[in-house]
């Protein structure tokens, strides 16, 4: 129906952005009404992703005629931006940018450093940019989820934690198993994805490669290759931020210092 | 447990020096001296927010003092590692918080942590002591409340402490349990010779059990001294 109404692709692409964030908007609406209070914070992620994608689209088409190496500076950007965000999922925990940034160079980069090197992804920027940016939002979500859990579980067994620190319990024997539940659980979205790939959803990376004339066969197994190296790459992220911000919870005195309001 | 058994009555084991914490600029307790001698059961009293918990976990280093410190056997705690400070100087929250399991794993947990075993026999008689006799393969879940402050006081008691500090230990506890937890409490004293601090906002209780007390008003040390006076009114 759109395509009658809009000639051009841009103005046709506006329209169907307007009617996604209207979609969206309802069932925010609809939350609502069982007060549950999105409304601020999707507002806010949906006016900055479109901004934030049409500005990269952008980039993109001035960067289709850049040097191949002007993409690492891209992606950089990307992971600084990815732990920034990820870093406000965990309120009040010590450390959570540096640590977050620095999980998601270490889990995204690696993992996109390898597949670049076995030639995997390509090195040409439509190809390294749209993956590598793949594999960073999603250690970047793993991240946040990570996080989140790590600081919630904490704060629910404050007494429990502090009750083995005064049995003269290590903080790392004291806090162990909420980390592993952190890891554990911000890892089921990418487990999922790879256990329902094909079955209940077809990527757009896949989607995109068909649209341009790839052969389904290798369309597919491509798409598998990238949702295992985001698992890859999410995996590592999670470890190495839980294992980081683990430290961040307690002093040198072996202290419990994340609490809630005291 | 051998420089307790070395200590003559008198001295003190535990001695707390100008202790002041102060947390996002509101002062939480302030310039608090005191010390508590070998074998006795001193008793911290107060309204709610006075500081009382706030102190008593000074006292084990759970939380960092903003001044002064605490000597425990005349050594500054800040040179122990907090592993060994908190063995010797135990500590019973106000909830028990016990570990999922049974009794018995509970009780090991402290000396599992510096790969201590704990024979059966020694669960045999820590829950004779805390009047749980045969309690070691229960599930902790199935336990009343009374029953798990016992349990939660044997697994202190499991790491030989030298001092034991008690957080309100009877509050959420009904009146009987409450009693028994006190009659408890006084038996290790008088007869094992334990050295306890005992945080209560219950002033008949300090009567009951506690010879001497410091009393903390706001965060601020206002009276110590034998019981019988200072809370003869």
């Amino acid at each position: 129906m759109l395509k009658s109404l809009f000639s051009s692709e841009i103005s046709l692409g506006l329209a169907q952005a307007f009617i996604a964030s209207l979609i969206a908007l309802a069932v925010i609406l609809l939350a609502r009404r069982r007060n549950i209070h999105l409304e601020g914070d999707a507002a806010v992620a949906l006016f900055r992703g479109i901004v934030q994608i049409v500005a990269v689209g952008s980039v993109l088409a001035l960067l289709l005629r850049a040097p191949r190496w002007s993409s690492v500076f891209l992606l950089a950007g990307m992971v600084v931006a990815a732990g920034s965000i990820s870093a406000k999922r965990a309120k009040n925990l010590p450390g959570a940018l540096k640590i977050s940034t620095y999980s998601i160079a270490a889990g995204a980069g690696l993992v996109t450093a390898i597949m670049t090197w076995a030639g995997v992804i390509d090195t040409a920027i439509t190809s390294l940019i749209p993956v590598g940016s793949m594999i960073i939002a999603n250690a970047m979500n793993t991240n946040g989820l990570a996080l989140n859990r790590f600081r919630s579980e904490v704060l629910a067994h404050t007494g429990e934690i502090e009750t083995a620190l005064a049995l003269g319990a290590t903080p790392q024997a004291t806090i162990g198993g909420y980390a592993e539940t952190s890891i554990h659980s911000s890892l089921i979205p990418a487990i999922d994805n790879l256990r329902s790939l094909g079955i209940v959803w077809i990527p757009g990376l896949m989607t995109g490669m068909l649209l341009s004339g790839a052969r389904p066969l290798y369309a597919a197994i491509y798409q598998f290759v990238v949702i295992a190296m985001i698992l890859a790459s999410s995996g590592l992220t999670s470890l190495l931020s839980i294992t980081m911000i683990q430290a961040q919870a307690f002093s040198k005195a072996d202290q419990l210092v994340l609490k809630g309001a005291e | 447990m051998s420089s307790a058994a070395n200590r003559s009555p008198s001295e003190a084991v535990l001695r707390a020096k100008d202790l002041g914490r102060i947390i996002a600029g509101k002062t939480i307790l302030n310039d608090i001296s005191f010390q508590v001698q070998t074998g006795e059961l001193l008793g911290i009293v107060g309204a709610s927010g006075s500081g009382k918990s706030s102190l008593l976990r000074l006292l084990d280093r759970l939380d960092e003092p903003t001044s002064g410190t605490v000597y425990l056997d005349g050594v500054d705690y800040r040179q122990l590692p907090p592993q060994e400070l908190r063995r010797r100087v135990g500590m019973v929250m106000q909830r028990p918080f016990l570990f999922p399991g049974d009794v018995a794993t509970n009780l090991r947990f402290g000396p599992a942590q510096r790969k201590e075993a704990v024979p059966e026999e020694e669960i045999t008689r820590l829950l004779e002591r805390v009047g749980l006799a045969g309690f070691a393969t229960q599930e902790v879940s199935v336990l009343s409340g009374g029953e798990q402050q016992r349990v939660s006081l044997a697994r202190t008691l499991a790491n030989r402490p030298e001092v034991l500090l008690l957080d309100e230990p009877t509050s959420a506890l009904d009146e009987q349990s409450k009693l028994g937890i006190e009659e408890l409490v006084g038996t290790l004293v008088r007869d094992h010779g334990l050295t306890c601090v005992m945080v209560t906002h219950d002033r008949d209780q300090a009567r009951r059990m506690c010879k001497r007390v410091i009393v903390l008003e706001a965060g601020q040390l206002v009276q110590s001294g034998l019981t019988m006076e200072v809370l003869s009114a």
